[in-house]
């Protein structure tokens, strides 16, 4: 897939991640995390409740300064980039949380418009229409007057997943795309997702829990377990995995692994985290 | 950034090129918009578009508004699969009138 030179300010991925330290006062969060991911490329970051793959989605949003690595957007390392840059930067970001994060004071259209706002002069009508296509890409066309409050679950996701779209991004994130919706309002909005990619050349960032979706969707599958990273791989790589704590992820079945007396003993008297 | 016309056969084409978006689609929808000022017949040649995001598709979709609103033939020419991929997107593709090339759009009279 041929992807624009604008849409990739610099040669190689579009996300790289090294060595990526994060702590919640002195407890790692993430550990020494690395992933790459390409243009065009659907990365979904797969795992447990608690393996830390929110945290990364919210270091890479550059929400958090990490403790440690190094994240680089477009080749550049976030840490280094002055607010002006990070804006500039920001325009080729769009974000789709999970809740949706519409703002409840504005209808459907003028969440969507709203990026437009705050980072283009364009003309309104011309704001108008582009918000417009993007909520017909997500089938919402028409549902611009209603309030957040009017929509169903799979109506809150389209309208944020047409927001994080409105400015044609080069890199997407989307937060559990699935969780919440029944199945097939779910296996849907993964259709959306993959001819978005294909029709805007666009690489996403999935974080999702839900196995089907992510066999759905994924290029690769990084897989995070206690904040550490278990496995990098494609849907077939994964799934042929031999990994018992892969296993028991695909598997959903929790581990029933030995237990170590004095490590044990560590976490109820000092309150050590698990290893 | 300005964008050539050129008058060829009753027809104003107005001619894209490279990759049109945020920075230069106002450009192109102040040409596409006095061509149709100037012109009864205009066509955009997205020949020479390596990309187009929405900003200069709704571009597009303001002349076509305009063209319809007061009568005008407006059409797009030598779309690339690039510039396809997103008027599919959003099935623009079974909106605008879309030729080949300005002697498809002659051949078959309007």
């Amino acid at each position: 897939m041929a992807v624009p030179v604008s849409r990739m300010t610099s040669p190689g991925p579009v996300i790289e991640v090294r060595d990526l330290v994060t702590c919640y006062g002195d407890q790692k969060i993430l550990d020494g995390v690395s992933l790459t991911v390409e243009p065009g490329e659907i990365m979904v970051i797969m795992g447990g409740s608690g393996s830390g793959k929110s945290t990364l989605l919210r270091y890479l949003l550059g929400l958090h300064r990490a403790d440690g690595g190094e994240i680089r957007l477009f080749g550049k390392d976030i840490s280094t980039l002055s607010s002006r840059e990070w804006m500039a930067l920001r325009r080729k970001i769009g974000v789709s949380f999970q809740g949706g994060a519409l703002f409840n004071s504005m209808d459907v259209g003028e969440n969507v418009r709203m990026p437009l706002r705050e980072h283009t002069s364009l003309d309104e009508n011309t704001m108008r229409i582009m918000a417009r296509m993007k909520l017909e890409v997500v089938n919402m066309a028409g549902f611009e007057h209603l309030m957040p409050a009017q929509l169903s679950g799979g109506m809150i996701k389209r309208a944020a997943l047409a927001r994080a779209i409105v400015m044609d991004p080069a890199i997407l994130f989307f937060d559990e795309p699935s969780a919440g919706l029944d199945p097939v309002v779910a296996a849907d909005l993964d259709n959306l997702i993959l001819r978005i990619r294909d029709a805007m050349q666009v690489s996403m960032v999935v974080v999702t829990h839900e196995l089907e979706s992510a066999f759905k969707i994924a290029d690769r599958i990084t897989v995070l377990d206690r904040g550490r990273i278990l496995m990098i791989g494609t849907v077939d790589e994964v799934r042929g995995s031999d990994n018992p704590r892969i296993r028991n992820l695909l598997t959903r079945t929790s581990e029933d692994e030995p237990v170590d007396a004095d490590e044990y003993l560590r976490r109820l008297t000092e309150g050590a985290r698990r290893i | 950034m300005t964008f050539p016309v050129e008058d060829r056969q009753g027809f104003s084409v107005v001619m894209l090129s490279g990759e049109i978006d945020l920075n230069n689609s106002p450009d192109a929808r102040k040409v596409i918009l006095n061509s149709l000022k100037k012109m009864k017949h205009v066509m955009v040649d997205l020949s020479n578009v390596d990309y187009i995001d929405s900003s200069g598709v709704a571009s597009l979709v303001e002349g076509f508004q305009y063209a319809r609103s007061n009568e005008l033939e407006f059409g797009l020419i030598g779309v690339s699969e690039a510039a396809m991929s997103v008027l599919r997107l959003a099935r623009l593709d079974q909106v605008f009138r879309i030729y080949g090339s300005l002697d498809e759009r002659l051949a078959n009279g309007g």
